[in-house]
């Protein structure tokens, strides 16, 4: 053993979706990277430890994964700091296993120009995690103008997005499919048509009828994901839907993808573990946009999950405020937090329940976003960054709040028993969380 | 017997036995409120709130006359905004006012699900008076307690609620209360305003008024708004009235010994005519009559009383 090398995770069963890997093996980290992957039939921990400076993480008994990666976070920095920060954000990100966030520019002010891009990046240089910055696509946010992409590019940001707000006008969404491609960047779109959705606060269903509560119906966003699939296909650029809700979105999705249209798209893990039926107790911490849906819509996300319409797995991690949520149901903020309940609900709802493989959901996890956000992580290989999740496929855990890292607590899973945790975050070599 | 709950938030899930519990109590009560002093101590040292965030005047009167009636103490309180973030939030107000002890809130508030969050944050017996478009039980149970009297039992009666189905309170604790107590019930209203999968209620759907009127015994019309208009849910109420206003002519097709009723505040003219609402067979005014006694009822119950009042 002549070389040294800062960290090895040995044991563990590495799955890695871009290579294929999926068996027994030791990871040797050296300067922030993989440097070794030594395939083993047996597990054998005693030649490893053979030198005293290396610092050995016996995996054994869990999956280690690619740092898990969430292409859709809300951090709130700048402007609500009370909420969450940067720096929390990031800790929450890890001890849920991401070691890689991409957040959203809905701040206050929103990250719409150069120089809102480097704040981002300057707060980011602390954080636990790493952090990318999706810029606005259009100015303010107001859907009226573009933003200067190639600034925001120029300044690391990774993609556009109004996200929160649907961009109404389609000649303006046309824009910016058409002027995002010479960036060769995808538009992420929350679509949403306002018209329809109007003064709702959940989902129109049978439920919103008992409840007496005013409902956005599912074609609010099947609407607008028609007209962006349409757009893309005329301009021939690139699309991701962010947080598909519907079976129409998914079916519509499904379709355009058989087209050969440029779009992908993400779902998160409260829209395929809820329904909209758990707002009967008015709890506004289920109150979410896109709001829950029905069983049906469920289970058309599962598929498309399962059958790969869907690409992502995305937390949509909405931090909120107790006093904003601590009121009726209507008058509270749409929005949850996702980050340290995504892994679990994802072992929970879609491995155990047989509708994802491990290396399936692992792609939607870390292969998926980094292809579609050219990030060049998502994998483990020789010389790749040492991002490594070590997950904890077995363990059963409650949800509790009280214990989240996230400056916010407005989750609807408190209480709820879960299969799955991150044993151990590694972000560039270095251990960030361990459980 | 006693009721389940500390507090009165909806009728749905309200037993069969429950309701005649509350019904069989009110006609006690009504049996005071007919004598020449209509005053009795039972709720002496209670102190009662009437919080409401939405204006209104039979309900509140009601409430506020049934209060005095039972010899609680009472204080009103209004407020033409909700919370949210200008000023006070619900919860702070609510707890501020639990502090000064009381016993018993009465909510109407604009927004469903209001009555609900205000029951958690409080230890007091909480009464919905309205929330958004979610329930109205007082007002349904007066409904009952009104139907009761005159046809003596409820099971089997056949009921069409007519009108703005889809942002109506009464008529959600209407299909509640009638259904759980056995009788009948349909709707019937334009399209536009007929909530998603109202079906799914156990309620029979109609949109052609003269169908949805045969072979009827009770029909409780609606109030309608202008503001539908404008929220583009109707073109104008003068075609309302056309299509479904409850004219004389119509009652023909309904059976003998017909009701009509209305929650009140009518429009005269455009969801009922003048001459309906005014006939022998409207019991609109016994319904207001009946309100206090119903929520004399409620409100003995819920602060812990058991058995009929003499």
């Amino acid at each position: 053993m002549s070389e040294e090398y800062d960290l090895i995770v040995a044991g563990g069963k590495v799955i890695d979706p871009a290579s294929g890997l999926s068996s027994v093996a030791d990871i040797y980290i050296k300067a922030k990277k993989v440097a070794k992957i030594e395939v083993k039939d047996l597990v054998d921990l005693k030649k490893s430890k053979s030198s005293k400076e290396q610092k050995i993480v016996d995996a054994s008994g869990k999956i280690v994964a690619p740092g898990l990666i969430d292409m859709h976070v809300h951090l709130r920095e700048p402007g609500r700091e009370d909420e969450e920060t940067i720096y929390t954000g990031s800790q929450a990100a890890v001890a849920g296993g991401f070691t890689s966030v991409c957040c959203m520019p809905n701040t206050e002010p929103p990250i719409d120009n150069q120089e809102s891009v480097n704040f981002v990046y300057e707060r980011a240089s602390k954080a636990l995690c790493k952090v990318f910055c999706v810029g606005a696509a259009t100015k303010g946010l107001k859907g009226e103008e573009l933003t200067e992409m190639a600034d925001l590019k120029e300044a690391g940001a990774v993609a556009v997005s109004d996200d929160g707000m649907p961009i109404s006008s389609s000649r303006i969404m046309r824009s910016a499919l058409d002027y995002s491609r010479m960036l060769g960047w995808p538009v992420i779109s929350h679509c949403e048509d306002l018209n329809l959705s109007s003064d709702g606060v959940m989902n129109e269903s049978y439920t919103s009828t008992l409840l007496g509560l005013p409902g956005i119906p599912s074609l609010a966003e099947e609407i607008m994901v028609s007209r962006d699939l349409s757009l893309a296909e005329f301009t021939s650029g690139r699309v991701h839907i962010a947080h598909v809700s519907t079976r129409g979105s998914v079916e519509l999705i499904r379709a355009a993808k058989s087209r050969g249209i440029n779009v992908t798209c993400e779902a998160t893990p409260h829209h395929f573990s809820l329904t909209d039926e758990i707002i009967k107790t008015f709890d506004t911490n289920a109150r979410v946009n896109p709001p829950l849906r029905t069983q049906r819509d469920v289970d058309e996300i599962k598929k498309g999950l399962k059958d790969g319409t869907i690409d992502c797995i995305a937390t949509d991690h909405a931090p909120h405020s107790i006093e904003e949520k601590d009121v009726e149901f209507g008058a509270a903020p749409p929005g949850m937090v996702g980050l340290e309940t995504a892994l679990g609900l994802v072992v929970t709802e879609l491995i155990d329940k047989k509708i994802l493989t491990w290396e399936k959901a692992i792609a939607k996890m870390t292969m998926n976003p980094s292809r579609i956000l050219n990030l060049n992580l998502g994998r483990i290989e020789k010389d790749c960054r040492a991002d490594l999740t070590i997950i904890d496929p077995e363990i059963s855990w409650t949800v509790d709040t009280s214990k989240f890292k996230s400056k916010s607590k407005n989750s609807p899973f408190q209480g709820r028993e879960l299969v799955g945790k991150a044993w151990m975050t590694i972000v560039d070599g270095k251990i960030v969380y361990r459980l | 017997m006693k009721l389940k709950s500390k507090d009165l938030l909806g009728l749905r899930g309200v037993s069969k036995e429950e309701i005649n519990f509350v019904l069989d109590t009110a006609v006690s009560f009504k049996e005071i409120l007919e004598r020449p002093i209509r005053k009795v101590p039972t709720l002496r040292g209670l102190t009662v709130v009437n919080l409401f965030y939405e204006p209104s005047t039979r309900t509140r009167i009601s409430f506020e006359l049934a209060e005095k009636r039972l010899s609680a103490d009472m204080v009103n309180f209004s407020a033409t905004t909700s919370s949210v973030r200008k000023g006070e939030t619900l919860k702070d107000t609510v707890r501020n006012i639990e502090a000064m002890k009381i016993d018993m809130v009465v909510i109407r508030h604009s927004a469903s699900g209001a009555p609900h969050f205000v029951a958690s944050c409080l230890d007091s017996s909480v009464i919905n008076a309205g929330d958004g478009a979610h329930e109205h039980p007082t007002q349904a149970l007066l409904d009952l307690f009104t139907l009761r009297e005159k046809y003596k039992k409820l099971e089997g009666l056949k009921v069409v609620i007519v009108g703005d189905i889809l942002h109506s309170r009464v008529a959600r604790s209407n299909i509640w209360g009638l259904s759980s107590v056995g009788a009948e019930v349909a709707v019937c209203g334009p399209t536009t305003l007929l909530p998603y999968q109202i079906e799914r209620m156990g309620v029979q759907v109609f949109s052609d008024l003269d169908q949805a009127l045969e072979g009827r015994d009770v029909v409780m019309a609606l109030r309608i708004q202008l503001e539908r208009q404008k929220g583009g849910l109707l073109p104008s109420l003068r075609e309302y009235t056309n299509l479904f206003g409850i004219t004389k002519e119509r009652l023909k097709r309904l059976n003998k010994n017909f009701t009509i009723m209305h929650p009140g505040p009518i429009n005269r003219g455009i969801e009922i005519t003048p001459e309906v609402a005014d006939g022998p067979y409207s019991v609109i005014l016994d319904q207001v009559t009946n309100g206090v006694a119903v929520r004399m009822a409620i409100l003995y119950l819920l602060s812990g009383g058991e058995e009929k009042v003499e």
